[in-house]
């Protein structure tokens, strides 16, 4: 129980009254820069380092924590209201949550991904507190074929993403298995589908696809339809906040994201888009209500947000005990630590521990603080959609070229928007679901770089994917995926046929 | 953007000239600074601590620090050399990886074109292994590629870059086959970091930051930096003082556009030996545990040029750039 009285002193150190003016500073930015896509808390963090130079080093690295929070958080606004994500990880929160708005639910779909991610944010900090040092053990000794089994299992959930018709869905995945072709291929260091174009040697940008595909190819779609049939958006229909049946449908999956989100969080490779998925298939599976994924299910936004807020506390696990970032805002925060001459890692704990569980203290009073900023904000958000249609796809084009912009500038990623907007308008008039292009853009490459890694250690034997007890459940738990649906239907026809 | 951009810069230059003439002595009173890369890395550290030293120390009024991120580099040099031509405010940061990186990409922009100014800082190469390998100095490294380069697997940075590099070298440098080295490249240094600790590659190979705090932590086995001889800050002889002949280094340098004339490169050198000699560069490179490497003049260039050739070699040599 050591870790308790450490906890206590740490918040004594957040709550300083400077430190806590830090810690909201942060929490605001961060989610300021989270609603504009394409700047993200790891730009921030980047341009913020050399004026907090001179500053104390725990009141800026709590309120870089506080940004890494807060990024999280204003991701989801735009990603339900106008199905813009402003970060990869709010993608599965904008396949319902932006369903839910249009039908006047917006209301009670920010509260949820509000409330769930302070919960899981809680619940990851807490475990944060106290299994840290187990985790991290765990952790390192995930090696490359453990990832690729991993991808496995998140490739058979994906299927969960794919609406009504299997073929549309795996065309898009594989646009987006193309897509991630794209570039420089890291394991031989030669360009692959460049055609020589430089801005194309580092890969096609997650955010910059996101942000094509479902906010530009949107904003075409609603004007082409403009003139056959004008969609009536109603700001709020029924109550603003969440129902007792919103509550008890929530807070199950904000459970469940949970513990999608913290340990592959905390994994060097896991990142936060994976769990979001995991979570958005699981709570598709296990929903009372499976005509309601696709038009605007709760639990599929309650999940997923809870699953990407506790990846970034999963994410300090590896970075605090080992010094391991494993994420671009991690890392960015690694830079902070090392501009005061601290070295994250092993010795912090004991060198500083002021400083470490002053960080850790001051992310439950972030996590607090978001909530107190953002709940009443919801009743705000939720008017922009009252802003006349034009008028509000307009400003969701500007945004999304401005925060392309800032994070690449280069006409060629603007040209790249333009495409994968058309792109996005395109399957959107012929019934594609948009969803698996991007999953496959963040799972090929990694999927593939992993495998092929693994197979190099192994000097190409591939039994090392079975020798590896991690991957071999894994690849169990992949096969039990792709086989039950199947033995459940034909399950069920058989009792049909005895009936 | 661009266009907007442009002339956003074409304001600012024109300010500089007026200013110019107003006080004729300060020549150098606004820099741009362009770092080729994305926010957050080695080179954008690098020029956002040059922007601090510079204002805080008075050589320059103001410095604007711009990211031209892509393909190591490669996109950035070319807006350099193609849209700065002839600006004598304008200084880009770069590093041993864009010499790699130039190369494998085929980039038709080489650092020939641009304007050598300095040598900033460097940093040497580490190997190691984790804690309860059987390896215990470079000499057990040497044999074990010797006997068989391919079951000695080596984890580190993206391919053709300066970890790679080195790993080639020091297989080439233990009598062994460069090109049948079995190098593994991550993403970021992190990966690369886990898949050493839990001992899943033989060695790995990356700048002494990265693996310091693991070493004295005794988590990672040190065996030697690439230096010539052993520098104060570990307790292990370096590589070559071990008996194996390599030498290598990830240094950061700056280069101005091509056309400038001989006073504005002799303007902008004389900048950045003031700042060099800043007691706020000096406190930035103590913060950030960088090693000063200042190298200015002919000899900066003939040296960039050394490495060029090197390069080219050990990179034909892996595979990676075809002759």
């Amino acid at each position: 129980m050591e870790a308790f009285y450490s906890l206590a002193s740490g918040l004594s150190v957040a709550i300083q009254p400077m430190n806590l003016l830090f810690a909201l500073i942060g929490v605001l930015l961060g989610t300021a820069v989270g609603v504009l896509p394409g700047i993200g808390p790891a730009l921030t963090v980047a341009l913020l380092l050399p004026i907090t130079f001179k500053l104390d080093p725990g009141g800026s690295i709590i309120m870089f924590a506080g940004i890494y929070y807060g990024g999280m958080y204003g991701g989801s606004t735009t990603a339900i209201l106008i199905n813009t994500p402003g970060e990869s990880a709010s993608m599965a929160t904008a396949l319902e949550g932006n369903k839910m708005a249009k039908a006047g639910r917006g209301g009670p779909a920010l509260a949820t991904a509000a409330i769930g991610s302070f919960v899981a944010g809680t619940i990851a900090t807490l475990g944060l507190t106290f299994l840290a040092p187990y985790l991290v053990d765990i952790a390192v000794s995930f090696g490359p074929e453990d990832y690729f089994a991993l991808m496995c299992v998140a490739f058979i959930t994906v299927s969960a993403t794919f609406g009504d018709s299997p073929v549309r869905g795996l065309t898009s995945l594989f646009i987006g298995l193309l897509l991630g072709l794209v570039g420089i291929d890291i394991l031989s260091g030669q360009s692959r589908l460049s055609f020589g174009i430089p801005e194309l040697y580092d890969n096609i940008e997650v955010t910059t696809l996101a942000v094509g595909l479902f906010a530009v190819g949107e904003a075409l779609y609603v004007a082409s339809r403009r003139h056959i049939e004008e969609e009536k958006l109603e700001p709020v229909r029924g109550s603003l906040w969440m129902t007792k049946e919103d509550w008890k449908r929530s807070w199950k999956p904000w459970i469940r994201g949970t513990l999608f989100g913290f340990p592959i969080g905390a994994l060097p490779a896991g990142g936060a888009e994976i769990p979001t998925f995991l979570s958005y298939s699981t709570e598709k599976r296990l929903t009372k209500h499976p005509e309601e994924f696709g038009h605007g299910a709760i639990e599929g936004v309650a999940g997923p947000e809870a699953a990407n807020n506790a990846s970034a506390a999963g994410t300090l696990v590896p970075l605090l005990t080992l010094g391991l970032p494993t994420s671009a805002t991690a890392a960015m925060m690694l830079a902070g630590f090392q501009q005061y001459g601290l070295n994250p890692g092993p010795l912090l704990f004991a060198e500083r521990p002021d400083l470490v569980w002053g960080l850790i203290a001051s992310l439950f009073i972030a996590n607090g603080m978001l909530l107190v900023l953002n709940l009443p904000l919801v009743g705000l958000w939720v008017r922009l959609l009252a802003i006349p249609q034009p008028w509000l796809y307009a400003g969701i084009l500007v945004f999304a070229t401005i925060g392309t912009i800032a994070a690449n500038p280069s006409p060629v990623e603007l040209i790249m928007l333009t495409v994968f907007g058309v792109l996005g308008f395109l399957m959107r008039r012929f019934d594609f679901p948009i969803a698996p292009v991007v999953v496959g853009l963040i799972l090929g490459p990694v999927a593939e770089s992993q495998l092929r890694r693994a197979l190099s250690i192994s000097l190409g034997d591939p039994m090392v994917l079975l020798e590896s007890p991690i991957s071999a459940t894994l690849l169990v738990i992949a096969l039990i995926a792709l086989i039950l649906p199947f033995v459940m239907k034909g399950l069920g026809r058989f009792k049909a046929v005895e009936d | 953007m661009s266009q907007l951009r442009k002339s956003l810069w074409r304001g600012a230059l024109a300010a500089a000239a007026v200013a110019g003439f107003v006080t004729t002595a300060a020549a150098q009173t606004d820099l741009k600074i362009m770092a080729p890369a994305a926010p957050g890395g080695g080179w954008d550290q690098t020029a956002r601590s040059m922007q601090q030293a510079l204002t805080q120390a008075g050589i320059a009024k103001s410095v604007q620090v711009a990211n031209v991120p892509g393909a190591g580099g490669s996109i950035g040099i070319a807006q350099l050399v193609n849209n700065s031509k002839g600006d004598g405010n304008q200084l880009m940061v770069m590093g041993y990886v864009m010499v790699g990186a130039l190369l494998t990409n085929k980039s038709p922009i080489t650092l020939d074109q641009t304007t050598p100014i300095a040598r900033l800082t460097t940093e040497y190469e580490a190997i190691v292994v984790p804690a309860d390998s059987p390896i215990k100095n470079a000499k057990d490294l040497a044999a074990a590629i010797k006997a068989d380069p391919a079951k000695v697997t080596w984890a580190g940075g993206s391919a053709g870059g300066v970890d790679h590099i080195a790993a080639a070298l020091f297989a080439k440098a233990a009598g062994a086959d460069p090109t049948k080295i079995n190098y593994i490249p991550f993403s970021g240094g992190g990966e690369a970091l886990a898949a050493i600790l839990g001992g899943k590659v033989t060695a790995g190979i990356s700048g002494y930051g990265e693996f310091e705090s693991q070493v004295k932590a005794g988590k990672l086995r040190l065996i030697g930096l690439t230096s010539a001889t052993k520098t104060a800050n570990v307790d292990v002889p370096s590589i070559k003082e071990q008996g194996i002949d390599l030498e290598i280094a990830n240094w950061r340098a700056v280069v101005a556009p091509p056309g400038i004339s001989a006073d504005q490169k002799k303007a902008l050198t004389d900048a950045v030996e003031k700042m060099v000699q800043s007691k706020e560069w000096q406190e930035i490179l103590k913060a950030k545990g960088w090693e000063n490497a200042y190298l200015s003049g002919d000899a900066f260039a003939k040296g960039l040029n050394d490495e060029i050739a090197r390069t080219k070699d050990v990179l034909t040599a892996v595979g990676l750039v075809k002759s």
